[in-house]
């Protein structure tokens, strides 16, 4: 199964399994990696899920569509590797992605 | 020795809980436990994506399944409490057995209203609340069939938009003038109906439903003087809070368990939290909230209490609902009186509908609109005073609406 690696705030390191076609918030949400509230469940409804986006793994990511850039736009922190992570779904592609996490989601 | 803590409710709330207390660093036992199979799991996709089948099980629960386990949490699915013994701290169950606690939080959520018209009880009559309920709907939502949809509510409309994509003939019964009348304005309530009706979905309001008819199944719908023919029925009229195990406890209720701004019961050792509440909000009036948003809130403010650190619940309230492409959602609790300002153009169907109150945002509710609710959100949690002119303006983005008005 792929694998993300979630960075906390803090340099700790979580790596997780996440099967292909969830989301990326739901491999650290289910793990309870801290960092990620995802108060919504991945509806886009939020904005508390934001991750900042290793650089090297950018391209490798689909474009955001409108509502997750709006949505960003409101997210603590915002910066131009700034996703929301229950708009990204695993793929094999992506296995190894690494992520690091906002200090906080509000 | 450690305190011991008891959650009642494998839910949304309960969930929160135990991930809170463990965040607040308690590190003594809890038990939570759930009176359905599986462990806490997200209920909005039901009536959505996990209906529509594009949304895997699996993905509906909260935690990963060692979750439980890693945090020390016994996790007892399958079982419900018959009884609080509040002088001797224990819950009992139904198997008879009996869990003491120290602290007990009551995360029992809410029960489906039921009808009780002729024929309400004949087999192809669904509700929906559970992963059970939605795995029987499933069997049965084939393209072509005739649903009959009771309640012009999220639940009703999620479900009828969902159909109506599957290929069912859709008809939706409304006892009231308008949809979803008890949650959004009336704007919002006639831009819906327009979607539904585009979907082929066909809406009779001020139709109450008096009964059922057929032989063995469902195969008629009786409302307002007339018959439909139906292949399915979905009812979605609301939900009852699940205060019974409280009110035979001798904790004061009324249409929910009555609890202060700290999720405290009369009792200092019992605790309440999401749908089964009622407590006094941030406008200072009392309330029952059912979204995902009180749960979690208040299950974390239950969890600060119950660890000694507590802490005001004052969250704005927030709610959404999917139907086809169309994100509705709605921070504050609008009230008649508030002044309506409409903000965009539905025909694009991206606007919002602004609810002020002696000069104050109130309440948003947005279509496709996200910094409308965003930027609204935090305004109403700030107290912020905006014109009604400036609020309608597209060309003050919504990002500086709340700055500038701050400054």
């Amino acid at each position: 199964m792929p694998k993300v690696v979630y960075i906390e705030h803090n340099g700790k390191e979580h790596v997780i399994d996440v099967p292909e076609g969830w989301s990326l918030m739901e491999g650290a949400v289910k793990h309870l990696v801290p960092g990620i509230d995802a108060d919504c469940g991945g509806a886009c409804a939020c904005a508390t899920c934001q991750v900042f986006v290793d650089p090297q793994w950018l391209p490798a990511l689909p474009p955001k569509d409108d509502m997750e850039e709006t949505m960003l736009d409101f997210a603590p922190e915002q910066k131009p590797n700034s996703r929301l992570s229950c708009q990204i779904r695993m793929t094999s592609a992506l296995d190894g992605i690494v992520l690091r996490l906002p200090k906080s989601q509000h | 020795m450690s305190e011991r803590i008891v959650i009642i409710g494998a839910g949304q709330a309960g969930a929160q809980a135990v991930q809170s207390l463990r965040a607040e660093g308690f590190t003594g036992p809890i038990t939570m436990i759930g009176d359905e199979a599986y462990p806490p799991y997200q209920r909005p996709p039901l009536s959505k994506a996990y209906l529509l089948g594009a949304f895997e099980r699996a993905r509906l629960f909260l935690k990963a399944d060692a979750y439980y386990q890693e945090t020390g949490c016994d996790l007892l699915l399958n079982t419900s409490a018959a009884a609080i013994h509040r002088a001797e701290r224990t819950v009992e169950l139904t198997d008879g057995r009996k869990l003491p606690y120290d602290k007990l939080l009551l995360a029992t959520g809410a029960r489906v209203r039921r009808l009780t018209c002729p024929g309400a009880d004949l087999p192809g009559v669904h509700y929906l609340k559970t992963i059970a309920d939605v795995d029987g709907l499933q069997q049965v939502f084939q393209p072509g069939k005739r649903l009959a949809v009771v309640g012009g509510g999220y639940i009703g409309l999620e479900v009828a938009a969902v159909a109506a994509k599957r290929g069912l003939d859709v008809t939706v019964f409304e006892a009231m003038d308008r949809l979803m009348a008890r949650a959004v304005s009336p704007q919002l309530s006639a831009f819906y109906a327009a979607e539904h009706q585009k979907a082929g979905v066909k809406l009779k309001l001020k139709t109450g439903v008096e009964g059922f008819e057929g032989g063995g199944k469902v195969e008629r719908v009786r409302a307002g003087g007339e018959v439909y023919p139906a292949d399915i029925v979905l009812v979605g009229i609301g939900v009852i809070a699940n205060d019974d195990l409280a009110r035979a406890a001798g904790l004061p209720c009324g249409d929910g368990i009555i609890v202060d701004r700290n999720a405290m019961t009369a009792d200092p050792a019992i605790f309440a939290a999401g749908d089964c509440t009622r407590h006094t909000g941030r406008e200072g009036v009392e309330l029952r909230l059912e979204c995902v948003q009180n749960a979690i809130d208040q299950a974390k403010h239950a969890a600060l209490a119950m660890v000694g650190k507590p802490k005001i619940y004052s969250e704005v309230p927030w709610f959404w609902s999917d139907q086809y492409d169309l994100k509705l959602q709605i921070a504050g609790l609008a009230r008649p009186t508030d002044t309506l300002v409409l903000r965009g153009d539905p025909a694009n169907r991206k606007f919002a509908v602004f609810h002020l109150r002696d000069g104050k945002l109130a309440a948003v509710e947005s279509v496709n609109a996200a910094p409308e609710y965003l930027m609204g959100k935090k305004m109403i949690a700030e107290g912020i005073a905006v014109a009604a002119e400036r609020l309608a303006d597209l060309s003050v983005p919504m990002k500086q609406m709340g700055e500038e008005q701050r400054a």
